[in-house]
């Protein structure tokens, strides 16, 4: 019987962690501008064995100072939503949630605008508006798709949909107050994008993740229960409104964190938990840290793809996702229907 | 309607309430008090009571709770489970109310089989079954020595030894159920309680279920409650009867005290008919035509 113990749970999260530090290398080298593996090979190694002053400079600015930093946002971004979107699954009971979809990046962009407009000053405003807003936009469309006192799967999705254009719309009231200049940069980020450095160091950005994730891993043996129902796991002794509180602002807190510095990347938190599940099965207790990892290639991957598809101009790397993540929505909720 | 159904309506419960006098000796294991429970809406009027009800239940017993659809009988089993808190009197597990049990202790004495529940992800029986072992150890609760030999006893007990590789989605009705029945043994209850367990079953599933359950509660010493519509495997497999009807206890008796043709006529508003076998257990046959 393959049950899952901690041996396995390790070695599956071993696997995939090799994977990323292998996607991360080839990630760095490839880019506007050309880099051979023997240099980055021998730079990485003085710049990791501190020989400083024999690393280039050349390299110093395009691996250490930009390739890198955005590699580790795209990780930290990746991590965070497809965990969201994890969660959002189990505690909608809707395999097709996921933060973009239901409009909870929406309400996480227009928290974070509203407090660069009101409270641009004040430190980690930006990340606290988009945690608000998230959470806000949860509550609504969890409202929105309950009927007769029972999630409805489609009344949810229908009811994210119209929370997510109710919310663009204001979004794009809000960012006609904005002057020209700027205007171009929210275009972008609103669309998911990586380019822009964050307000937050990235420290601070891992520290919330790993409180998120830590957090929402709390009750990831309660999730697989709830995956049968609220009535029945309550009856096998999951203390139900806990584990929902945890979860929901779990997942908000990760949205908050990502579409705060990466704006509203679509589809990661559908695509990722759903591969993991093929390859790893759906237990949450491997699913949430390794969809964790899986998100960091994910996104880490799109990034690059977006840097250098057509290079030297840059795509958002939103668009790459919602290139690759629209279709297999639409496959998704077509093999649900059949 | 004949006086003669009248009567047989209003008899007082306590009067049929007769159980055998060996078993007397020992305390039931459950205790269902004058409970009594309403759905209200914000503001409104109740939509649907289930007035004081009183049975007990003893270990070794199987109990079928029948009535017709929203006679209250989920609402009496939810009230069992403790889901439910009664708007008054007492629902008694070994003397403790079953609603203010927490959580945890609840799942480890009261186990219930529900209505089928769609899986939102895949799932193989073995896991499934474990599931029942999550009331017993606490973080992320991998398997342990003890599981799997629970685990491993409520599948043969339950007839679904042989599935325990299989993809809960991928199995019949029958074996489904006996799945879900492994889950609820996996938990090692003193109560056992069943919503409805027959429902999309053919004959064969139905006859085999009941008579595994009958020998679970034997075997096991559990107490085992079941809501059915099977008037004739109630009769066969069922200690003792608790009618409902439109919310009201209306009798509470052994098979043969309960099943009087006029009073189960009135009940489910149809002709049939009652005899009783060689060994006194009842069985109802309903007419097809409107003659008599």
């Amino acid at each position: 019987m393959r049950v899952l113990t901690p041996r396995r749970l390790l070695l599956t999260c071993a696997l995939l962690a090799g994977v990323l530090l292998l996607v991360v290398f080839l990630c760095l080298k490839f880019g506007t501008s050309p880099i051979s593996f023997y240099d980055l090979v021998l730079m990485l190694f003085r710049t990791a064995t501190g020989q400083n002053d024999l690393v280039s400079s050349d390299f110093r600015l395009i691996v250490l100072n930009i390739r890198w930093p955005r590699i580790l946002l795209a990780m930290i971004v990746g991590a965070a939503l497809s965990v969201a979107g994890a969660s959002f699954q189990a505690l909608l009971r809707n395999p097709l949630a996921d933060p973009y979809v239901l409009g909870v990046s929406s309400g996480a962009a227009l928290g974070s605008i509203l407090s660069l407009i009101w409270a641009a000053q004040l430190p980690g405003a930006t990340p606290l508006g988009a945690f608000a807003g998230a959470l806000a936009a949860t509550a609504a469309v969890y409202f929105l798709g309950r009927r007769e006192g029972e999630l409805d799967s489609y009344a949810l999705l229908l009811g994210g949909i119209i929370t997510a254009s109710f919310l663009s719309a204001l979004i794009m009231f809000l960012m006609t107050t904005v002057s020209g200049r700027e205007l171009r940069g929210m275009a972008f980020w609103l669309m998911g994008d990586l380019s822009t450095p964050t307000p937050v160091s990235s420290g601070w950005l891992l520290l919330v993740l790993v409180l998120g994730v830590a957090g929402i891993y709390t009750t990831a043996a309660d999730l697989n229960l709830l995956l049968g129902g609220e009535q029945e796991a309550m009856h096998l002794g999951v203390d139900v409104v806990r584990v929902k509180l945890v979860v929901y602002l779990g997942a908000s807190v990760l949205t908050g964190l990502a579409v705060s510095v990466a704006g509203a990347i679509g589809y990661v938190g559908l695509i990722v938990p759903h591969l993991i599940r093929l390859l790893f099965g759906s237990d949450y207790r491997l699913l949430i840290p390794a969809t964790a990892i899986g998100g960091a290639i994910a996104v880490v991957l799109a990034d690059t793809l977006a840097r250098t598809l057509v290079s030297p101009t840059e795509l958002p790397v939103g668009a790459m996702t919602a290139l690759v993540g629209a279709p297999v929505f639409i496959y998704l909720l077509r093999r649900r229907a059949a | 309607m004949t006086p003669g159904e009248k009567t047989a309506l209003e008899q007082p419960v306590a009067a049929s309430q007769g159980a055998k006098p060996q078993r007397a000796a020992d305390p039931p294991r459950v205790r269902v008090e004058l409970a009594s429970f309403a759905y209200t809406p914000e503001g409104g009027a109740p939509l649907f009571t289930l007035e004081a009800t009183s049975f007990d239940v003893r270990s070794k017993e199987v109990v079928a709770v029948l009535g017709r659809n929203g006679s209250g009988k989920s609402t009496l089993l939810r009230l069992m489970a403790g889901a439910l808190k009664p708007l008054s009197g007492r629902v008694q597990l070994e003397g403790f109310e079953v609603s203010q049990l927490d959580l945890r202790t609840r799942a480890q004495r009261v186990a219930i089989v529900q209505q089928e529940t769609p899986l939102l992800f895949p799932v193989r029986v073995w896991d499934y079954v474990l599931q029942g072992r999550y009331p017993y150890s606490s973080g992320l609760r991998f398997q342990t020595e003890a599981d799997s030999i629970v685990v491993r006893q409520a599948l043969y007990e339950a007839g679904a030894d042989p599935l325990r590789t299989r993809w809960m989605h991928k199995l019949s009705g029958g074996e489904k159920q006996r799945a879900v029945l492994a889950r609820a043994l996996a938990q090692q209850p003193l109560l056992l309680l069943l919503d409805e367990p027959t429902l999309h079953l053919d004959i064969a599933a139905q006859v085999e279920l009941l008579r595994r359950l009958r020998r679970i509660a034997n075997d096991k010493g559990y107490a085992v409650v079941v809501v059915t519509h099977e008037l004739n495997l109630a009769a066969e497999f069922a200690d003792r009867i608790v009618l409902l009807d439109r919310g009201k206890t209306l009798r509470v008796g052994t098979p043969a005290e309960v099943y009087q043709q006029d009073l189960l006529q009135q009940v489910f508003g149809t002709l049939l008919h009652v005899e009783h076998n060689s060994r006194g257990v009842p069985k109802v046959t309903f007419s097809g035509r409107d003659t008599e």
